[in-house]
């Protein structure tokens, strides 16, 4: 392999309805941030991850206007576009090129900008990731689409809908800690079963809300020199998969997800079982039952359960969303896999709100659609 | 209005027509590309695997709120997605038999389209 790569600073904006900022000023303020947090390391390169931009019309090729605001005129700038996979492709490309040799610093940005449309706009945006021309064309919304999964899992496994509420209940717990999360208060399991459909049998309180925010990471070949402990990207995965989930051998099997984050720990010789503390892609209870069965953490048909155990808490075995997850935290779509790095990054260095104990080795999981693709990330503090 | 967009797309979403493989007899649908793939028309006879009911509808598709959207088991060994028709959501469970039917799938505007294509019913 090639040289290691560290994570030195880090920055990020609150996920929220940013109604008076640009995605140009929500990113170069965390694009800021995190270059103030890493003295002495000159940018070589800005990747930036963003899914909407140019599906709402709104901006494309935003990377090279967030280098002259961040004082960077002149760098090498590199768009990144992947559903909800942007980040964690830009954070990869990012590793990828200090590893290599060919840069000693790469700044990645995650960004996304939502709330100046409607929500019809914005679904069909989001409705990108899939099959256009064979589901999109339908009105099959990214939503939908995982409607279907959960009505096909709630079949085959015999699952009941209040048994997926343990997934945001956790989630909004979590967030009300951090300070950076959308939404900062508890939900219960009763208003779960009692919210409003949005695509059945996904309900309201079931479903992330898609937000506004910016995240920062400088990825680097020296360790952060700070006080702050050294954290290492030590693994790096992606895979793909069909786009149309009609295409799909198995409807309920991530296989994208499994293969990426595979990979990935692979390359840093670890196990799943090594994992202290992760993050994935989760706007729906559902996601996040079929990713933790994916990464093989509880077979299949019983994630549910492993819900209800407590062991996805701070406290427990396989903990995750300590943010508040794409529910409470935010869904912030390209900018997710950025968002999980500065989030899990904070983890190792023992300074997150949620902290798990002893923390040393954290996975990060993001996908776009229906894991068309997915890519995952191993941080190991040392 | 991306008229060729679906004018190229008419004989699959008119009559549901897919391809064969000459070697093995292998039916795919959407149609394939490759000379050894030849047309084939789906008998649109299926199974219902899954469903969902969109209450929350993208551009285009407000005025149907709610619809539903399904994956069927074709018999013929692929799988499709499509809305479903001529149902209530109560009437829907996993596994019935449906059938495609062609329907209006949506309206591009005054200066554009009318689109049609296939949805599914129970079959009676």
């Amino acid at each position: 392999m090639m040289r290691p790569v560290y994570v030195a600073g880090t920055g990020l904006t609150a996920v929220g309805e940013h109604w008076a900022r640009t995605a140009l000023s929500l990113a170069t303020d965390a694009l800021r941030s995190a270059m103030i947090a890493s003295p002495n390391q000159p940018i070589g390169a800005l990747y930036v991850a963003n899914a909407l931009g140019a599906a709402l019309g709104q901006q494309s090729n935003l990377a090279p206007a967030i280098a002259v605001a961040a004082g960077l005129h002149g760098c090498e700038t590199l768009m990144i576009e992947s559903g909800g996979a942007a980040g964690g492709q830009a954070i990869r490309q990012a590793m990828l090129a200090v590893a290599s040799g060919i840069y000693d610093t790469v700044a990645v940005v995650g960004v996304e900008k939502v709330s100046d449309v409607l929500d019809e706009r914005r679904e069909v945006a989001l409705a990108l990731t899939t099959d256009g021309d064979w589901e999109g064309l339908h009105g099959v919304t990214l939503t939908s689409q995982w409607a279907m999964l959960m009505r096909k899992y709630m079949h085959d496994y015999a699952v009941a809908s209040a048994d997926f509420a343990v997934f945001p209940v956790n989630a909004h717990a979590n967030a009300v800690a951090n300070q950076h999360a959308l939404y900062r208060f508890a939900i219960t399991a009763d208003k779960v079963k009692t919210a409003a459909m949005v695509a059945d049998p996904l309900c309201l309180l079931d479903c992330a809300t898609v937000a506004d925010g910016a995240a920062a990471v400088i990825i680097s070949a020296h360790p952060y020199a700070s006080n702050a402990r050294t954290v290492r990207i030590a693994g790096s995965g992606v895979a793909s998969d069909a786009i149309a989930l009609h295409e799909r051998a198995d409807l309920l099997d991530l296989v994208a997800v499994r293969l990426a984050t595979s990979r990935a720990l692979h390359q840093a010789n670890l196990k799943i079982n090594d994992v202290h503390v992760l993050d994935m892609t989760d706007p729906h209870a559902i996601c996040a039952v079929l990713t933790l069965e994916a990464l093989g953490y509880t077979p299949r048909g019983t994630a549910t359960t492993l819900g209800a155990s407590g062991a996805i808490r701070a406290s427990g075995t396989v903990p995750f969303a300590l943010t508040g997850g794409c529910k409470a935290r935010g869904d912030v779509v390209g900018a997710l896999g950025v968002y999980q790095i500065v989030e899990l990054t904070a983890q190792l260095r023992g300074i997150a709100a949620n902290q798990v104990a002893n923390a040393t080795v954290a996975l990060a999981t993001c996908s776009a659609g229906i894991a068309s693709t997915a890519v995952t990330h191993v941080l190991v503090a040392e | 209005m991306e008229l060729a967009r679906h004018w190229r797309q008419r004989n699959a979403r008119y009559r549901l027509e897919g391809s064969r493989h000459r070697s093995d007899g292998t039916v795919a649908f959407p149609p394939r590309e490759g000379s050894e793939w030849e047309p084939y028309v789906l008998s649109g006879q299926g199974e219902l695997l899954t469903y969902a009911v969109v209450h929350q509808a993208p551009a285009g598709h407000e005025g149907e709120v709610p619809y539903m959207v399904a994956i069927v088991q074709l018999v013929e060994g692929p799988r499709i997605t499509a809305q479903l028709t001529d149902c209530d959501t109560s009437d829907v469970t996993i596994g019935m038999a449906v059938e495609m039917t062609t329907r209006l799938l949506g309206d591009t505007g005054a200066d554009g389209l009318l689109l049609y294509g296939y949805k599914f019913r129970p079959v009676l």
